[in-house]
């Protein structure tokens, strides 16, 4: 590891790191990019000369000293690129959500007042220009895929290898100026500002400075040894500050190598082609790949169904045993050893975690099997706890302390704190500036000292000194009869069925609980088929009796485990609804990192819900569905309603005994 | 405007060029069955030109005669400015002209990129004894294909069925490998027979914007026929209308919209 760090203490910019990696080992890939059907690679010394260009282009277009830059489009090196220039020439990037629709993204402009844009393609461009319409802000429009571009007014809008050129060719003219400007960054200057997506309210833009970016990724670097060895796959929004912090941060720290996918539909083949040794991944991802291998080995051979779950039964058994380093007896390390060669060897490459050392998974929940089965297979994931205000880290899981229901151990540096009402506090060299133009919610959220409050409730378990997130501390409510309301607790439960995409719990103050459900079509589809079952469409399968009867013993066997603890036990889910349709962000019911927005959906569903409590059988309802190009409409249909059986507390003591 | 021969500016800026292609008299007969009578109409480079008609208008035969595989009775094509000889279909894709079919003609058991492969045949030299042996030239020639083609791939998007086999796609993804592989003839003449024909909304749209995006971004001239008539108006520069085998229109689509004659053959007229 001291290879990679050699010189970068005292590095305190980005264009900083740049150069000594440039300087260090020029030659060590930097970036690669399926395109073309082949995997271009970029060294650290053409990258240098890349952002470079881009800077002085920025110049040659006018961006001034504390301008913001937003930048939209998927993950691809010159967007990466373009937001280490606009550090260069003491601007401000500012990554945006490439999904998002224009009124949306309207917001964010206006309030980070972006003079310029780094667009993807037509269609990012298009939006803005849209956005432009009313905002009258937008200096300078660039893009990096020329397609369908041609017919643009170009007055005020270019192509970014245009101003690349430019750039170059002002060199002698633009260069000297540069120069100063790279000189003048500070460690406390703003490194970039990224919006929060807010399940709540407007998003606000977290402003992260140097030292706060790159200590986080230094600290993190070094609690898992990365190297400049490591490949990672970047497909995650930029938007979001994990991307920022593992493909820009972290990989500028360690100087390693940030591998884009093709495209969207392509990233699966993608990660099996790059086999990252570094990895990150929501729980979805983990969980879709999961249902696809059950899927798949449901069609395979029956030689290789039992060789499949003979090893498998084996890997639970001593796999996750092995990875954290516990004593195991030789026969079993064999006998996992042979499985390696004929199932979990494979099944790794197959997945494309055939060199992964580590990688992590947060953002939501993961399911105990679904963490089990990737760990016993020998794949280091782990589970982290963290947030835009902390520049990530947060909690973290050291190397032979991972458990699938706790989030770790402090950080490197993070100092934690529980308050009287359980809400977790913390403060540590990552902690954010400050909300861009807020500083009322800035104040609420940080104080004087620097203690950061989550907005989550949790604990810290006393043996082993690990955190457990209970749930969102403002969705933590009461039940009529006074007892605890978590709903995070109980949708999860329901979640780790790979059945069941999403659950909304509701009952706060009430007196008993109800649940809407959305089914993942792709386990319930091939469910389907294998059983001969005909649908036209997702809303006939939702609404389809067999579905609803076993997404109904789901939710008994849920009420039978919540049953069991004493402070939740008011939270068994009473009735029910399949919903007709997936929620979805174009909709704005869930954020664009899928986390679902509880006010919002229970305003729009309202009807659904009082027909929850008021006992009938079936409700008729019209929802509105936004498409992907903003148009609207409408679907129709009739949900049927569905009570669960309720396992009393008595009843659960009689069975017990 | 048309009367010009160095051609003229659409609505949207875009120059169009010359004659390229010019159809002069055409008769065509199966039989006794007069398919085509005594049809004249040019198409000019850089254009997208449309052909519209009810069934049984005699369109596709109007294709087919351009792309050379019928042979008109009667009347003349002229090609770049000379009468075309007779010539058989792989002389006329040499010259410059590619088609997708109205129902999908692909391989279906080879892969996406196989099949867009085959649209470069005219551009591999080397002979199968070469190409078996992979040696040398027959290797270089396909790397400079593979590359074209995964230009194409890109352009239309659909990386993620490369390795695909043609048979497990959906009839929306046929249809665009279909135009992959014609694209990958590098014609500059482009004949599309019904591309949206059996699509739902989203594919006509997403079909529209490659067809645009295509004559744009290439400069391919696009001769295309097409049932939909919302497409067509919206697709095209000028438009030709075509009813039991006779020509009843010609213009931009705003002429055509107005065309009494038209209108009667598309609504119908009660003879009496």
């Amino acid at each position: 590891m001291a290879q990679t760090q050699s010189g970068a203490e005292g590095m305190q910019s980005l264009p900083a790191l740049l150069d000594r990696n440039a300087t260090q080992f020029g030659d060590a890939p930097a970036y690669r990019e399926k395109e073309f059907g082949i995997w271009q690679c970029r060294t650290w010394a053409d990258t240098a000369d890349q952002v470079r260009a881009i800077a002085l282009g920025f110049l040659e277009i006018g961006v001034e000293k504390g301008d913001h830059i937003a930048v939209i489009g998927r993950n691809r090196p010159a967007h990466y690129w373009s937001m280490v220039a606009a550090q260069m020439v003491g601007a401000v990037p500012v990554p945006l959500y490439q999904d998002s629709v224009a009124e949306e993204m309207a917001f964010v402009m206006e309030h980070c007042g972006a003079k310029y844009v780094v667009c993807g393609d037509q269609e990012q461009v298009d939006k803005v220009i849209e956005i432009q319409e009313n905002l009258h802000q937008v200096k300078h429009i660039l893009y990096t895929d020329k397609r369908g571009m041609r017919k643009y007014d170009h007055s005020q809008m270019n192509a970014l290898s245009d101003i690349m050129a430019e750039g170059n060719t002002g060199h002698a003219r633009l260069g000297a100026e540069l120069d100063k400007r790279i000189a003048d960054i500070t460690y406390d200057d703003t490194c970039v500002m990224l919006y929060t997506s807010g399940t709540t309210g407007k998003p606000k833009g977290v402003v992260l400075s140097n030292r706060n970016v790159i200590e986080s990724a230094r600290n993190s670097a070094e609690f898992d040894h990365l190297t400049r060895n490591e490949d990672i796959l970047s497909y995650l929004p930029m938007a979001w500050v994990g991307d920022f912090i593992f493909s820009v941060g972290q990989a500028y720290w360690c100087g390693f190598c940030v591998n884009c996918p093709e495209s969207a539909d392509t990233m699966m083949t993608d990660l099996r082609e790059i086999g990252p040794t570094y990895f990150f991944a929501p729980p979805r991802v983990f969980e879709t790949q999961l249902t696809n291998v059950m899927i798949r080995m449901e069609d395979a051979s029956k030689l290789k169904q039992r060789m499949f779950h003979y090893f498998m039964g084996h890997a639970k058994k001593v796999g996750g045993q092995i990875l954290d380093g516990a004593s195991v007896s030789l026969g079993d390390r064999l006998k996992y050893a042979l499985g390696n060669m004929l199932v979990y060897g494979p099944l790794k490459d197959t997945l494309g975690y055939g060199r992964f050392r580590v990688g992590y998974t947060a953002g939501e929940a993961i399911g105990p099997e679904i963490f089990d089965f990737y760990r016993s297979l020998g794949i280091n994931l782990k589970q982290l706890y963290g947030q835009t205000e902390a520049t990530v880290f947060i909690t973290v899981q050291p190397d032979g302390e991972v458990r699938a229901d706790t989030v770790g151990v402090p950080a490197p540096e993070v100092e934690l704190k529980i308050d009287d009402t359980g809400e977790i506090h913390y403060r540590s060299p990552g902690v954010f500036v400050e909300y861009f133009k807020n500083p009322e919610s800035t104040a609420s959220t940080k104080d004087a000292e620097g203690w950061v409050a989550t907005g989550d409730a949790g604990f810290i378990e006393e043996d082993s000194g690990h955190l457990r997130i209970i749930d969102r501390a403002k969705d933590v409510g009461k039940m009529a009869d006074g007892s605890m309301f978590a709903p995070k607790f109980v949708e999860n439960k329901l979640k780790f069925y790979p059945d069941i995409l999403e659950v909304v719990l509701f009952g706060n103050g009430k007196d008993r609980c109800v649940a809407f459900i959305n089914i993942d079509l792709t386990a319930v589809g091939n469910w389907a088929e294998r059983n001969n079952i005909a649908y036209g469409s997702y809303q006939e399968l939702t609404s389809h009796p067999r579905v609803l009867e076993t997404i109904c013993s789901h939710v008994e066997e849920v009420n039978k485990s919540i049953a069991t603890d004493d402070m939740l036990s008011g939270c068994q889910v009473h009735r029910f609804v399949v919903l007709h349709k997936e929620l979805d962000a174009d909709d704005g019911e869930v954020t664009q990192t899928r986390k679902v927005r509880r006010g919002f959906v229970e305003e729009k569903y309202h009807d659904i819900i009082a027909a929850l409590y008021d006992g009938s059988t079936n409700i008729s309802t019209t929802t509105e569905v936004t498409y992907e190009d903003g148009r609207k409409g409408s679907i129709s249909a009739t949900l049927e309603i569905v009570d669960a059986p309720i396992i009393t507390a008595a009843q659960h003591k009689v069975a017990a005994e | 405007m048309l009367d010009n021969a160095e051609g003229y500016v659409t609505e949207d800026g875009r120059k169009i060029g010359g004659v390229v292609m010019e159809m002069k008299n055409i008769t065509l007969r199966f039989g006794g069955v007069v398919a085509i009578k005594d049809i004249s109409f040019d198409i000019r480079e850089g254009e997208i030109r449309a052909i519209i008609g009810p069934n049984g208008a005699g369109k596709s035969s109007m294709l087919n005669v351009i792309s050379g595989f019928y042979i008109p009775q009667e009347g003349e094509v002229w090609f770049h400015g000379s009468k075309r000889p007779q010539m058989r279909p792989y002389e006329v894709a040499r010259q410059g002209i590619a088609r997708t079919f109205q129902n999908i003609a692909l391989f279906e058991g080879m892969s996406v990129l196989d099949n867009v492969m085959t649209g470069r045949l005219n551009y591999m030299k080397t002979n199968i004894f070469q190409q078996a042996l992979w040696r040398g030239k027959a290797e270089a020639e396909e790397v400079e294909n593979r590359e074209a083609v995964e230009k194409i791939i890109d352009f239309l998007e659909i990386q993620h069925i490369r390795k695909t086999p043609v048979s497990r796609l959906p009839y929306g993804l046929k249809k665009r490998v279909e135009l992959a592989r014609a694209l990958a003839a590098e014609p500059k003449l482009l004949l599309l027979d019904e591309p949206m024909a059996g699509m739902n909304v989203e594919e006509k749209e997403d079909m529209s914007r490659f067809v645009l995006d295509v004559n744009d971004e290439f400069g391919t001239t696009i001769a295309l026929i097409e049932h939909d008539m919302g497409v067509v108006m919206d697709l095209s520069d000028r438009v030709v209308v075509m009813d039991y085998g006779r020509k009843i229109g010609d213009g931009t689509p705003d002429e055509v919209r107005n065309n009494q004659e038209v209108i009667d053959a598309y609504l119908g007229v009660s003879h009496d």
